[in-house]
């Protein structure tokens, strides 16, 4: 115990709030290393809390509620493939416009869902792990979802880093004409990687609704969505690094969390700044130290592709 | 098989056609929402966008629609001119609610004394408010080379919890029986921002969002730095070459959207709200996106495309209360306008060819 923090909770606390967050940015990372920005994170989030939670709820089975949120954020990231891929629309603007449409049509979709709550996600029993001192309720003592964004994170930096496909990936975010003149699908990779951004965005809203919270409330992701986009620059394209920013983002969220809870006198809405002033301020650092070095994101982020010429 | 040409230039005529098609897309569409949610779509889309205007009580919702317009617009054309320069200020919602604070804040500190001049003060403040804020990512874009995009957007959820805090804590009603909120600055004659011809929901705001209007035009179409911040959005190189500093442009597009934002909620605070509250801020920040670009980031289209949006806030209210069709069908609705119009936005830029390309 310091300050009246429990050291252990907060670092227990720390794994299951970041786990979000390092789904919605592991995706997201994909969808950037094929050359796209989504900025329609958040609402492939809270369209995933909500599909998750409606899912979850209906079948009594979290495991299907957590399907069903990343299929509702597939989708989504569907319409936006659709919109910027084929209709080569700006990826900014259409990226805001799936990021406002998430989060009305999660409104809508969530009526009568409100004061429910939701079947119990189980956590996994190791054993002996569980019960070790300190380091069993850190590590051991999560539910299935948080092993498995641990597993997506390195599956996700394997595949990048190793497999044929991710090298493909990798080529077409950072020259799209030159993977083109290769006689790779330009659209039909990027069409792949932002579904499947979109469902761990999914995903992670998912976890919010059926295990963070656990509820639905509408407007219930407050800016995860966004601090995803966030980590991912923070991390300079890496996803071992977007662990890592997940993981401080996580921290902080716990611990602002358990400040309120151990009594400081601190105003309450003074202490819930605290994460989102802290991506700013990372992301000032970041770019203050990164100002003259290489540039680290994908060459062609942002840019629309139409074989033409 | 269908191939897209890209036109050499981009058409005129489907620059002014997208948008009404768009509209009447997202009628179509809008109607099948409304018919999976069970109610009649004809109906709906008629209380949404004829009601409003013509129906048996359209002479008390008419004046709605310039209150609902007047902070849309305002917000937008400062927008708009970012969006051009490919400045993209997206935190205008927390500028707005900084500029409500900043304003409200002078009323409050000079309370109950009476004078004249307080209103024009606390719309100066306002607008420092929300120009303060938007100079934040300016600043780091500037000094750091961080994305404004994600700065101004943390931004909102900083104010938001500012916003919480202040009306539980700093500003709290010292009358108000320990209920959050401030006091009510529609009975503070001083501070009021009333309405000034009786029924038609003018106020000092949609003024304002008039002379936003005729300003940016005039910004836009007929000063040197309009042209500039044209050149800097369509060719970056081409504007640096022609002298246009990225820096200078950074601070007057976020300062210049951040004050219209705050002078829009300082408005609203004094006016049709009247009171700080944790849940003052109505999301017209993020709806002034869709406004920007549903008026093709142009000032008289932005106009236009206000006083629609404000439409459909007004008729999404009556349509809930006739139809009992939920508010967030409306925001829905909203989306999908901005979805066809980007999408339909091909035509301008693209011709349609039956047949291959060739190779």
């Amino acid at each position: 115990m310091i300050g009246g923090i429990d050291i252990v909770t907060l670092i227990a606390a720390l794994m299951a709030a970041s786990t979000p967050v390092l789904l919605a940015a592991t995706g997201e990372l994909v969808a950037e290393k094929a050359g796209v920005l989504n900025l329609g994170v958040e609402g492939m989030m809270i369209l995933g809390a909500v599909a998750g939670f409606a899912t979850a709820v209906t079948t009594g089975s979290p495991v299907l509620g957590f399907i069903g949120g990343a299929i509702a954020g597939a989708l989504l990231a569907s319409l936006f493939a659709l919109l910027t891929q084929i209709l080569l629309s700006n990826q900014t603007a259409t990226g805001l416009a799936l990021t406002l449409f998430g989060l009305g049509l999660s409104a809508l979709f969530g009526k009568g869902f409100e004061g429910i709550r939701p079947p119990p996600t189980t956590k996994i029993d190791l054993g002996p792990l569980s019960d070790m001192p300190v380091l069993g309720p850190i590590l051991f003592h999560h539910d299935w979802v948080v092993y498995l964004s641990l597993i997506l994170v390195a599956v996700t930096w394997a595949f990048l880093k190793y497999s044929r496909m991710g090298l493909i990936i990798r080529a077409v975010g950072e020259n799209h004409d030159a993977a083109h003149a290769l006689g790779y699908r330009v659209i039909a990779v990027r069409f792949a990687a932002l579904a499947f951004g979109g469902a761990l965005a999914g995903m992670g809203g998912a976890y919010l609704s059926l295990v963070r919270v656990p509820q639905w409330t509408e407007g219930m992701t407050a800016g995860a969505g966004w601090i995803a986009l966030a980590i991912v620059v923070f991390a300079s394209w890496k996803p071992e690094r977007v662990l890592i920013g997940a993981y401080l983002f996580g921290g902080i969220t716990a611990l602002q969390l358990q400040l309120q809870a151990a009594g400081y006198a601190i105003p309450v809405h003074l202490l819930s700044m605290a994460p989102y002033v802290i991506t700013v301020l990372v992301l000032v650092i970041l770019s203050a130290t990164h100002r003259h070095g290489a540039p680290a994101a994908p060459a062609a982020l942002g840019r629309s592709f139409h074989a033409s010429n | 098989m269908i191939t897209l040409v890209k036109r050499p230039t981009p058409s005129q005529f489907w620059a002014y056609a997208t948008p009404l098609l768009a509209v009447f897309a997202t009628m179509v569409a809008g109607g099948i929402l409304f018919a999976a949610l069970g109610k009649d779509p004809i109906a709906a889309i008629k209380v949404i966008f004829y009601d409003p205007l013509f129906g048996p009580n359209a002479a008390y919702f008419r004046g709605q629609l310039l209150v609902k317009a007047g902070p849309l617009i305002l917000i937008a054309s400062g927008l708009a001119v970012g969006f051009r320069a490919g400045i993209w200020n997206i935190g205008a919602e927390g500028q707005y609610i900084m500029g409500a604070l900043a304003g409200a804040s002078v009323a409050l500190a000079a309370y109950p004394a009476e004078s004249h001049l307080l209103f024009p003060a606390m719309v100066v403040a306002g607008a420092l408010g929300g120009w303060l804020w938007g100079m934040i990512p300016a600043l780091l874009k500037t000094a750091f080379g961080t994305s404004e995009i994600l700065v101004s957007l943390m931004l909102v959820y900083v104010a938001q919890n500012f916003l919480a805090y202040a009306a539980f804590g700093p500003l709290k009603n010292p009358d108000g029986y320990g209920f959050p909120g401030s006091r009510n600055l529609q009975q503070y004659p001083s501070a009021h921002n009333p309405e000034l011809i009786a029924g038609t929901g003018m106020h000092w705001g949609v003024v304002a969002a008039f002379l936003a209007v005729i300003a940016t035009y005039v910004l836009m179409q007929r000063h040197i730095a309009g042209f500039r911040i044209r050149t800097a959005g369509e060719a970056p190189r081409a504007a640096r070459f022609a002298g246009v500093v990225p820096a200078k442009l950074v601070m007057f597009c976020l300062g210049l959207s951040g004050a219209f934002a705050g002078l829009a909620g300082l408005f609203e605070v004094a006016g049709p709200n009247g009171q700080i509250t944790d849940s003052f801020n109505a999301g017209y920040g993020f709806t002034a996106i869709i406004v920007a670009f549903l008026g093709r980031l142009n000032a008289v289209g932005i106009l236009l495309a206000g006083l629609l949006m404000a439409l459909t806030y007004i008729g999404g209210d009556m349509a809930q209360l006739m139809l009992g069709l939920p508010t967030a069908a409306i925001q829905v609705f909203q989306g999908m306008l901005l979805f066809f119009l980007l999408g339909f936005d091909l035509l301008t830029h693209y011709r349609l060819r039956l047949g291959r390309a060739r190779a």
